[in-house]
């Protein structure tokens, strides 16, 4: 089992280092010689592009969960740092303080105004502990809550990202009601009478992701996981071996192809050559153009119909056997 | 709690010797503790509702294994087998004092009371027929939590119990839960905290997450003696009230009774 995306990540970066190198050498050659160097660098391209194609084209659940975790992965802001723009932060739940592992604010997609929210995770050691490592208190939900009544008073689709190992299940959270501000973001999500869509970027962590992401579509980024709990807690649990996340990663099917094939999401959205962090611009204008394609499908309802089409594909999630010979509803 | 008929058991809670036929009448509550016990679906059914109003619907709903998961098969045959349901939320129709309501109780000895489809579909069914029949929902939750072993679609049971929670609410359906040991997890994050009234019963353990994931979390922190109990939700007005079980049935009448004797909806 791979500890960490390094593990075949590292010869790639050093590779990538090495042609970049050259292509700086070459810059100050004669154009004759340059051109011979050509050659060189275009196999030591082709290298590259085939080692991407080969271990990206077939990660394991174990090594997505390792990607969708990576610390040069793309976070919320670097999504709305590329494609959304007039971008206006907007802080607090008005009740208790401003959480800062769920942001959330105004700005347009498109051309389209929206109310975005999102949990961030932090890059370096201050800025992690900033964001509390992506886990949001009660606060975080709340203040989502009170921009999701926004969103539905001033007819603005709302964007959810999502992107959180899990809810901060600390003595604070407890304290201030973390399962009720949960339970109360799906609560809020059921009554909105506009489009509301959520993409899974990176972490889609159990209550800690729903608790913003109960929306009319969902999306999911080709590298990012979503599951009930983190596999090296099942693992724990299941066979008292939290190491054997490999194991759990694949038993509990938490890629987006799966819950693709299980209809839980809607649609995956492609990221860039080699994952989001080699191509975070592209990827993200792959993620705005089936946000805006999803929007387009929504804009068709009015506020009635979009709550009666979230009320029925949550309805109709589940698997059971009704009667005892055949039967079966789902 | 085993079913065979000793005249004494020894309570988990103050060691004392107790007469098993006081025990019982007691509602399985320690009369020298107040230690409440953990009780299967039918026993909590049968101290409720009134006497023999409980008609079940769905028992035949049973997993699909839907991710055959392992050894989720030989678990679910094993919760069947403890107690005699396909699943761990047994549902029907009832009555309170009279009043006809929509129940759901929820049987921990079934792979800890998890929620998976079965169970996420009882309580969306549960919370319908009140919408339908504009009759109250009353359930009772003894759970550990989403069960993980039907993965994305245990933590889409959420989801889908919180939306019929909120069709209820905007229905104007009266729909009150009851917090026994445990109520955890992904249950306590949807459908229970979305209750028009809570009631729990005394020291049951109420929390997010699981105690060493918390204390871990919480850093040096000294966490409170109550932490994830009852009487700790209830400090942190999360609940409404903590009530003794032998009360459970008298205030749910009384409640069932208020809520639909409104003259101005
Ligand atoms: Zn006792």
């Amino acid at each position: 089992m791979a500890k960490s995306w390094m593990e075949w990540e590292k010869p790639l970066l050093e590779l990538e280092r090495g042609i970049s190198e050259l292509r700086e050498k070459q810059k100050l050659l004669p154009p004759d010689k340059a051109a011979a160097m050509e050659a060189q660098i275009q196999q030591f391209e082709q290298t590259r592009d085939n080692y991407i194609r080969v271990k990206y084209g077939r990660l394991g659940p174990w090594e997505r969960v390792l990607v969708a975790r990576a610390d040069n992965r793309p976070y919320t802001l670097d999504y709305i740092r590329n494609i959304v723009t007039d971008w206006v932060e907007l802080h607090g739940d008005r009740r208790h303080g401003d959480d800062k592992a769920i942001i959330g604010g105004v700005g347009k997609i498109g051309n389209r105004s929206c109310v975005i929210v999102g949990h961030q995770k932090g890059r370096d050691l201050k800025e992690r502990k900033f964001r509390n490592f992506g886990m949001a208190k009660p606060e975080g939900y709340r203040k989502a809550i009170r921009l999701f009544d926004m969103a539905d008073r001033f007819g603005l689709p709302v964007v959810s990202f999502i992107d959180t190992p899990a809810a901060d299940p600390n003595l604070e959270s407890e304290q201030r009601g973390i399962s009720e501000a949960i339970a109360a973001g799906m609560f809020k999500m059921f009554s909105l009478g506009v489009p509301t869509v959520a993409v899974v970027i990176g972490e889609g962590g159990s209550g800690g992701a729903i608790g913003i992401g109960a929306s009319s579509r969902v999306l999911m980024l080709e590298n990012a996981i979503y599951s009930v709990i983190p596999p090296e807690g099942c693992a724990a649990i299941l066979w008292r071996d939290a190491a054997a996340g490999d194991k759990a990663a694949a038993a509990l099917r938490l890629t987006a192809q799966s819950a693709l094939e299980l209809g839980l999401i809607d649609e995956i959205v492609p990221e860039a050559f080699g994952g989001a962090h080699r191509g975070p611009k592209e990827t993200a204008e792959n993620v705005e153009k089936a946000i805006l394609g999803r929007f387009d499908e929504l804009d068709r309802m009015s506020p009635d119909e979009i709550r009666e089409d979230r009320y029925r594909k949550y309805r109709n999630m589940g698997v059971q056997i009704e009667a005892p010979i055949g039967g079966r509803s789902g | 709690m085993s079913n065979k008929p000793d005249a004494f058991l020894r309570c988990e809670g103050c060691k004392k010797v107790l007469f098993s036929k006081e025990f019982v009448k007691n509602l399985r509550v320690c009369p020298n503790c107040g230690h409440h016990y953990r009780l299967s679906a039918d026993e909590r059914i049968e101290i409720t509702f009134d006497e023999g109003s409980f008609v079940e619907l769905d028992a035949d709903m049973k997993s699909e294994d839907p991710l055959q998961f392992p050894e989720y098969a030989e678990k679910l045959a094993r919760g069947f087998a403890s107690t005699g349901r396909n699943d761990s939320v047994v549902r029907g129709m009832a009555k309170l004092g009279g009043f006809p309501v929509s129940a759901a109780v929820a049987d921990f000895r079934f792979m800890g009371g998890s929620m998976g489809s079965v169970a996420g579909e009882k309580i969306t069914r549960t919370l319908e027929t009140a919408i339908d029949e504009r009759i109250p929902a009353v359930i009772f939750t003894a759970t550990g939590g989403a069960r993980m072993q039907e993965g994305l679609l245990s933590l889409m049971q959420m989801a889908k119990t919180s939306a019929a929670c909120r069709k209820a609410y905007d229905a104007g359906v009266p729909y009150i839960c009851v917090f026994t040991d445990p109520t955890m997890a992904g249950v306590l994050a949807s459908y229970a905290s979305l209750a028009d009234v809570i009631l729990a019963e005394p020291k049951a353990l109420v929390g997010f997450a699981g105690a060493r994931v918390a204390a871990q979390a919480s850093g040096g922190q000294k966490l409170p003696d109550n932490f994830q109990t009852s009487e700790f939700a209830y400090e942190h007005g999360m609940i409404d009230a903590v009530v003794q079980r032998k009360d459970v049935r008298a205030t749910l009448i009384n409640l069932v009774t208020h809520f639909t004797g409104g003259k101005h909806g």
